[in-house]
């Protein structure tokens, strides 16, 4: 049994990655369509796909670490799916508040992009993630080089973007710990490890600490642990 | 059918399902209101004496109550399933489901500070001896929605002159119920609990500020600000304190709950003004709660016949 689940596991591990990204799409039609997204609905569509996105993206930013942390390889795989997901909930978030909430009326929406930073940040947060998904495609991976690594660094501004457009659309002050600052404090938290973990001097240490504690487990020297490097 | 939640205990057996609750509706219209009781007492719907009454359904389409400006009200099930109540949860739908436990029976207000006769009411008493007149409103959330809701309540200035204010007192002080085994919510360690509010003498005095005690014409539900609630139609939504235990007459500025939270953002005016931003959001628009296209905000809500006054020579950008 055990090493039959051994055995599926990448495909059980791909099926919960498409899984986690089709289900809230799943949930959010069945709730629009049964009437349950409260009596402000576009409100809660806009919240619901945001975060969806927001919590997609930093699954995808967990993949590296993971494999820093514990060897964990295969999630290194599911980066760009997550990643996609994470977009599309984007696109939808940003389709919801521009042609359903704002019924495209473009002075509203105007007035509005002017006087909200939080609009700015969330957009300019799209943006990064448009140019990454346009980009995660194995031909311009191949055409772009050492410019696709670079470019794809981007995907750390987007997430910082994504919380800060979070932090500063509820209500309340996160610097000062007051206010209705729960997920934003989370969500950059976990951002904010997912990052450390990935600067080289601490991904080094931590990864020869893994090594000699699998060592040190197994009681015999095992072939080198492929290290992960940067794609391609 | 987890919106439809109410407020007694009745068995989810019991809950109409949505296809005969429609049906029902239509038949409301059809009978008129005197049959609709017959109605809803016969689909077991009970009314319970502690808790308020929880009768389904009375929305505009059955009554034709409008608001000043011809818009009509909002639904009873819209009113009473999306609060702002943080003391059970920030989930504004989740609220309804949460205040249950809230015990509004007995209630006492006491009204101190600076006036000759500090007293202590009964809410039993408040609601004898000032009779709930019908107050059809907008209220305008700072987060960008309004509803337009047909309170009972009467002008605080009654409840202030019972207890007659001393010349020194400048502004009033609301507080509102802080109970941690009955409040959730209070247990967030990110606010300065309990909830307060201020307004200005003068403002307190107007006459579109109201204790409200009654929704539709029946006891204000918990959800609401049951059993005795301020409703300032002019100002942003928070500034109509719910479920008061105190008022005070104070000669400085009181702190308030949303103020202390973040003080350049919530300012102790927060008039409705279209003009004046949220430091990160526009208050420019608004969605009214069951409309397809959002609505330009109006000045002072659109009560500026009424208020304006009081801000004269005042510089609303500054004092917002």
């Amino acid at each position: 049994m055990i090493t039959e689940l051994k055995r599926r596991f990448p495909l059980l591990l791909r099926l919960a990655v498409h899984l986690g990204g089709i289900l809230p799409l799943v949930f959010l039609v069945r709730d629009a369509l049964t009437d349950n997204l409260t009596v402000n609905p576009y409100q809660k569509a806009e919240q619901r796909t945001g975060e969806t996105a927001l919590v997609l993206l930093l699954f995808s930013l967990a993949c590296t670490p993971l494999n820093i942390l514990f060897g964990f390889s295969r999630a290194v795989k599911h980066r760009r799916t997550l990643g996609l997901y994470a977009f599309f909930y984007a696109s939808l978030h940003l389709f919801i508040f521009s042609v359903l909430d704002y019924g495209l009326d473009w002075e509203i929406i105007w007035d509005t992009v002017l006087e909200n930073r939080y609009i700015f940040v969330g957009l300019a947060a799209f943006l990064c993630l448009l140019a990454l998904a346009v980009t995660s495609f194995r031909w311009w991976m191949k055409r772009m080089g050492k410019n696709w690594t670079r470019l794809h660094r981007v995907v750390y501004l987007a997430g910082g973007l994504a919380i800060l457009h979070l932090a500063w659309v509820i209500k309340g002050d996160v610097l000062g710990l007051a206010g209705n600052v729960g997920k934003p404090i989370l969500y950059g938290t976990i951002l904010a490890v997912l990052l450390v973990v990935r600067i080289p001097p601490i991904r080094r240490t931590i990864v020869q600490f893994r090594r000699e504690i699998q060592h040190r487990t197994a009681g015999t020297i095992k072939p080198p642990i492929r290290e992960y490097r940067e794609l391609p | 059918m987890k919106k439809y939640t109410f407020i007694s205990d009745i068995p989810s057996s019991e809950i109409t399902p949505e296809a005969m609750y429609h049906s029902r509706r239509r038949f409301i219209k059809l009978a008129g209101l005197a049959g609709a009781a017959a109605v809803l007492s016969a689909c077991g719907v009970r009314q319970e004496e502690a808790t308020p009454a929880t009768v389904p359904d009375v929305s505009s389409m059955e009554t034709g109550l409008v608001d000043e400006l011809g818009d009509p009200a909002n639904s009873f099930e819209d009113i009473t399933n999306y609060n702002n109540y943080y003391e059970f949860t920030m989930v504004k739908e989740g609220v309804a489901s949460m205040v249950d436990k809230l015990v509004t029976s007995p209630w006492q207000v006491e009204v101190s500070g600076l006036v000759q006769k500090p007293t202590t009411f009964d809410v039993e008493d408040i609601l004898k001896r000032f009779p709930a007149e019908e107050r059809v409103y907008r209220l305008r959330c700072v987060e960008g929605w309004s509803m337009v809701i047909p309170w009972g309540g009467f002008p605080l200035s009654k409840l202030l002159a019972e207890v007659e204010p001393m010349g020194s007192a400048k502004y009033v002080k609301f507080t509102s119920a802080s109970i941690p085994d009955q409040m959730p919510g209070v247990a967030s360690p990110f606010f300065p609990w309990p909830y307060t509010e201020g307004l200005r003498i003068d403002e307190a005095m107007n006459d579109l500020a109201v204790l409200v005690t009654e929704l539709y014409g029946k006891p204000l539900p918990k959800q609401d600000g049951a059993p005795i609630r301020l409703v300032v139609p002019w100002k942003y939504g928070f500034k109509s304190a719910k479920a008061l235990v105190k008022i005070e007459l104070v000669e400085n500025q009181p702190d308030t709950f949303w103020n202390t939270s973040a003080p350049n953002e919530y300012g102790f005016y927060s008039n409705v003004n279209p003009d004046v931003s949220h430091p990160r959001w526009s208050q420019a628009t608004e969605r009214r709660i069951g409309e397809a296209k959002r609505r330009r905000t109006l000045m002072f809500n659109g009560y500026t016949d009424q208020v304006a006054s009081l801000y004269t020579g005042m510089d609303l950008a500054q004092n917002y």
